[in-house]
């Protein structure tokens, strides 16, 4: 299993994976990103934190190009991506795990897992797949939306890493799941970082986050008004506090 | 020989082959109705003058190319599936972000010009295509005069509705097709190209009335208005069935065209009306359709 992750491991470690600039964002006439800065390494975990609607789904749903219009510049390994369509972004090697799932209630589990085409070589074999989140092999032939909200979390997770993708956007992951499946996700995302995925989460626990993220971006009213390292969230956890109230 | 409440044999089984050869025809129409539908979120008003332009593809074949029945029936769908593959890139395209009701009636003004155009040219007294000579005359099964093209036409309609049935319920790309009828939008966030599948799907779908026009072609005349007729018919049956169903759709068709048959034995003045009747009467009580999901 760890092997099978560890052939992910990109060749170069550290340089930019993702540049986002001056990002705008617009559903129709609502204006929801107003020029949003951020930066991701390759084999880096970013968090993004916020409140309810401080635009953190939004940057990850401008970045796979699910917002109505963007503006600004998202540089994904290089390319140029603020005018591509969706499924192109999506080949240049991201994953995208939504917050509400995307679990296809028409399809059961195997074909749930099948559906996203492999875009590059190195992804996991569905056996590694099964080894990670054994639950998914005994519900094979049950329709998607059948599973449990934390089966269809590994669900979502699970079709992704198949691909091959090397840059993981999720969303949400550990929402309204119990706390012994919220470890379960945990101990799945950890093993990933240390394949050398690089990802992007979006959360609202910070204590979920503060374990696995490498750095953190505070969002509010579709800004970014913070970055911040492990090591400075550690050192000042107060930090946090005047911006998310908690 | 025996009889049936008075009704002989012969009269019972020739209406109820040739329920099944309408229901044929419904089943064909409805499941790519049925197809578009669930991807597209239209409801495709073309679909009759496209099984129409089958029919004279199918014409135009024979008389000026001399390709007969056999070629046609490859080349007729394929042509007919190209026109909607225009259709659907240069026009249809535009109006998904509106209201169903724009497609609706944008695809009913693609029907009144193709039927007027070929009306204008054609006249509505209608061309003969005959029978292809290997599946001329046909048996007596002893209950019944069986002609093998109806036959055919029967055997070769339920094969493409399995076969269609198969390809999107047991293959990888109808799991493509059945996911993007779900989430569009995530479907192409994984890479797939969605747009190519949305107007390859419409293609697929006219195809298929295109085929069913080429099928019909040498049992009714070619006709510009032979569409208008059997559309009415076949939106009641995709009412019955349940809108996007696609097993829905292929039952009710059969079903449907069996009943039509049987009216006609039993209360001929009411064959007409029949499936209409069932039709309103599952709108009041099941107005999702006998297959169709609620949303």
């Amino acid at each position: 299993m760890a092997d099978a992750v560890m052939k992910m491991a990109p060749a170069a470690a550290g340089e930019t994976r993702l540049k986002i600039e001056g990002l705008n964002a617009y559903y129709g006439e609502s204006h929801v990103l107003h020029g949003v800065d951020i930066e991701v390494r390759r084999g880096e975990v970013v968090a993004l934190l916020g409140r309810n609607g401080a635009g953190k789904t939004s940057t990850l749903r401008s970045i796979m190009g699910l917002v109505g219009r963007r503006t600004g510049s998202i540089v994904l390994g290089g390319t140029e991506t603020v005018a591509m369509a969706p499924h192109r972004i999506a080949r240049l090697g991201i994953g995208y795990v939504p917050e509400e799932r995307g679990i296809f209630a028409s399809l059961n589990v195997q074909e749930n897992l099948m559906l996203p085409p492999v875009i590059r070589p190195g992804g996991m074999s569905v056996a590694d797949i099964f080894a990670l989140f054994p639950n998914l092999k005994e519900r094979l032939y049950s329709p998607g939306t059948k599973l449990s909200g934390g089966e269809q979390q590994m669900l979502a997770i699970a079709r992704i890493l198949r691909t091959g993708a090397d840059f993981i956007l999720l969303d949400e992951p550990t929402e309204g799941l119990a706390p012994v499946i919220v470890q379960q996700i945990g101990q799945a995302v950890r093993r990933l970082k240390e394949g050398g995925l690089t990802m992007i989460l979006v959360e609202q626990s910070i204590h979920f986050v503060s374990t696995i993220a490498d750095r953190f971006y505070v969002m509010e009213d579709g800004h970014v008004v913070d970055s911040l390292t492990a090591a400075e969230l550690a050192a000042d956890r107060d930090r946090l506090v005047t911006y998310l109230g908690v | 020989m025996f009889e049936l409440i008075g009704i002989p044999p012969q009269a019972l089984f020739g209406q109820l082959l040739l329920g099944l050869i309408n229901g044929s025809f419904y089943a064909l129409l409805s499941l790519g109705l049925a197809v578009i539908f669930g991807m597209l979120n239209v409801i495709n008003f073309a679909h009759g003058a496209l099984y129409m332009l089958g029919a004279f593809v199918a014409w135009f074949l024979l008389e000026y190319a001399g390709i007969g029945y056999w070629g046609a029936l490859i080349l007729a769908p394929v042509v007919v599936g190209l026109v909607g593959i225009v259709i659907e890139k240069t026009m249809l395209q535009r109006l998904y972000k509106l209201d169903h009701l724009y497609g609706l009636l944008f695809t009913f003004g693609i029907a009144l010009i193709l039927e007027g155009a070929f009306k204008h040219e054609f006249g509505v007294s209608g061309q003969s295509y005959a029978t292809p000579a290997l599946l001329k005359g046909g048996t007596n099964l002893g209950f019944m005069f069986l002609p093998f093209y109806r036959g055919w036409v029967v055997v070769l309609s339920i094969l493409v509705c399995l076969a269609t049935w198969y390809a999107i319920e047991k293959t990888r790309l109808g799991s493509y097709l059945r996911a993007a009828t779900e989430n569009p939008r995530l479907v192409q966030a994984f890479g797939i190209n969605v747009p190519v599948m949305i107007t390859l799907t419409y293609g697929v779908g006219v195809a298929l009335a295109g085929l069913a026009g080429v099928m019909a072609a040498p049992i009714y005349s070619v006709n510009p208005l032979m569409g208008s007729h059997l559309i009415i018919v076949v939106f009641a049956v995709v009412v019955i069935g349940g809108m996007g169903s696609i097993f829905g759709a292929v039952v009710s068709g059969y079903m449907l065209g069996l009943l039509e048959g049987l009216t006609k034995v039993f209360l001929p003045e009411a064959s007409n009306i029949v499936v209409f009747v069932i039709m309103v009467v599952v709108l009041l009580l099941r107005p999702a359709g006998l297959f169709g999901r609620e949303r």
